[in-house]
């Protein structure tokens, strides 16, 4: 059967949810190889394997942490001569699109960035992507080499599919542009214990309503309530009330989780391009007029101070 | 020596306008006001700063894109680049990022550079992809996504925040480097650099110029097709309540009958 590449996103062996993603969609196309690059392949084999993937090519080496992209798409390329595959796909964060455009350069490939949806068909792989801030909705496909397509965090359910997972050494012969950008230092971020914004079910995002840096616990205590991640508006980092990193919309993160809670949130263009493929859109603001409301499964209109504090309250009573 | 920097913009349909698809699939460029990339304002704005820390240094703006994408090349050269590179066409309509990177590398080899300056992204493809193209095609290391960047003794070296972590990176000239929008505001064109603009350069290219031939762009060269686009279903109106009090324990209401509590 044909096999399909699946670029592993892990940190020391423990697998990403959006690469699980990726093996239930690489299973409509063929059969998942997984690539696995630095430490930890077989902890994170048993995964790949329960979710699809038949084998796990692996490598390790100090070049993959010391140096950026390059020696990952090496390393990729190599996979790619020995497996022969009929696509290969990459989680869409900033470092996986960057690699997987460098790949198609290399194997002569056309790209798709940011699927958030893959089917056969019978040309290849037809992906479902969002276009003008998500007002649109195209389908496409690679119509030159091997199809080499990033997929976004939740486009696809995490299936249980139980399948081998046999771990093989991938040789990787680094060229000379793998060194060419040294990773100086690397500074962790600190973790806030909650799920990450991508990949979160819930997200609860705070805009210039929530007016100041401190005013942001209220937003985070919901978060909390919820399970959730939070967002931020492009209005609340310029600020400087909550990191870029938080950051929903055009030039920031896009989201598409099962439910968003906009917060002192107006719904300008902006924003509007990064939540509102969400399935359940709720918003809370002052202002009736807001364009949120336009987007909304559920509105209030009322003072975030007021309401965002009830509903937190109600749903610690209700979880007890 | 001077250093040479090209900075690759984009002229793009404006992000607040109604922005649709023309009948083949590519993106319509008529029927929504243009202007340069707001994303790309950034790159200029670094290479204005790196080509003032330097002793001497020169900057090219370059962009790919039929004859209103001049308005980009001006805006750019009003912020205070040096001069500019117009790669026109016709046969360049439909182009993807694959095409599109391969145009500009033969465009930047043709300037010459030491240093080649992107955004992020585009505002209107989002692809993001163009500048490890680049980077690829041109054989220089990429330092890309930085909110901090320096060039010096021949080094370039600066900051990318990820998700996980906070890189620090460092790369020898030439090199390719993009910049995102935290890299610092881009500045306005004041009213003297609006007039210098005018006096300012723009050379206009063609494929042949480039030694490309039309089938190795254009929607015909594209390596990727859209099959079709269709414009998202407004979304069903919801239930919008006033808050008298009770707003907090209505919003839970529907969070309990939607089951996500």
């Amino acid at each position: 059967m044909a096999e399909v590449l699946v670029y592993v996103d892990h940190v020391d062996g423990a697998v990403r949810k959006p690469t699980l993603e990726l093996l239930t969609l690489a299973r409509r196309i063929g059969e998942p190889v997984a690539v696995h690059l630095g430490p930890g392949a077989d902890a994170a084999a048993t995964v790949l394997g329960e979710h699809g993937a038949t084998r796990v090519l692996a490598a390790d080496a100090p070049e993959f942490a010391d140096y950026l992209v390059v020696p990952k798409v090496d390393a990729l390329q190599a996979a790619a001569a020995a497996v022969s595959p009929v696509a290969v796909l990459v989680p869409s964060s900033a470092e996986g699109k960057e690699i997987a455009a460098r790949l198609a350069l290399r194997l002569g490939s056309g790209i798709i960035t940011d699927a958030t949806d893959l089917e056969a068909g019978d040309e290849g792989p037809v992906a479902t992507q969002s276009a003008f801030a998500a007002a649109f909705t195209t389908r496409s496909r690679v119509s030159h080499g091997v199809p080499v397509i990033t997929v976004k965090p939740n486009s696809a359910p995490v299936e249980a599919a139980p399948a081998t997972g046999t771990v093989e050494q991938l040789q990787v012969t680094f060229g000379e542009l793998a060194t060419g950008t040294k990773i100086v230092s690397r500074t962790p971020r600190e973790s806030t214990g909650r799920p990450e914004l991508t990949e979160a079910a819930i997200v609860v995002s705070g805009g210039r309503g929530v007016n100041g840096a401190e005013n942001f616990s209220i937003i985070e205590a919901l978060a909390d309530s919820l399970g959730a991640a939070v967002g931020a508006s492009r209005a609340a980092v310029d600020a400087g009330w909550y990191p870029h990193t938080n950051q929903v919309g055009q030039t920031g993160k896009s989201v598409s989780p099962q439910l968003y809670i906009a917060n002192g949130i107006s719904g300008a263009i902006q924003h509007r391009a990064g939540m509102q493929t969400s399935k359940t859109i709720v918003a809370v603001n002052k202002d009736a007029e807001a364009p949120i409301f336009d987007l909304v499964d559920y509105g209030v209109v009322g003072d975030l101070f007021q309401v965002v504090p009830q509903l937190t309250e109600e749903i610690k009573t209700r979880k007890g | 020596m001077s250093l040479r920097i090209v900075v690759a913009v984009k002229y793009v349909p404006d992000a607040t306008g109604d922005r649709h698809f023309a009948e083949d699939l590519t993106t319509d460029r008529d029927a929504v006001d243009g202007l340069l990339s707001e994303l790309d304002e950034y790159a200029v704005e670094q290479a204005l700063q790196i080509a003032d820390a330097a002793d001497d240094a020169e900057i090219t703006v370059l962009t790919v894109g039929p004859e209103d994408a001049k308005d980009a090349l001006r805006k750019a050269l009003s912020m205070g680049a040096d001069k500019a590179i117009h790669v026109e066409d016709d046969d360049l309509h439909g182009t993807d990022a694959i095409g599109t990177s391969l145009v500009l590398a033969k465009a930047i080899e043709h300037a010459g550079f030491d240093l080649v300056v992107t955004g992020m992204a585009s505002t209107d493809g989002t692809m993001g992809v163009v500048p490890a193209l680049l980077a690829e095609r041109l054989g220089v290391p990429q330092v890309t996504l930085l909110s901090e960047v320096k060039v010096e003794d021949g080094k370039v070296t600066g900051r990318r925040d990820g998700d996980t972590a906070s890189e620090q990176l460092e790369a020898s000239l030439p090199a390719l480097v993009s910049v995102t929008d935290q890299s610092g505001e881009a500045r306005y064109p004041s009213f003297k650099g609006i007039m210098a603009a005018k006096k300012k350069p723009v050379e206009s290219l063609d494929l042949s110029d480039l030694g490309l031939d039309a089938a190795e762009v254009g929607l015909g060269g594209a390596w990727t097709a859209v099959e079709d686009a269709k414009q998202r279903p407004p979304r069903t109106a919801g239930t919008i309540v006033k808050d008298e009090g009770e707003g907090g324990k209505q919003l839970a209401e529907f969070l309990v009958s939607q089951k996500f509590i």
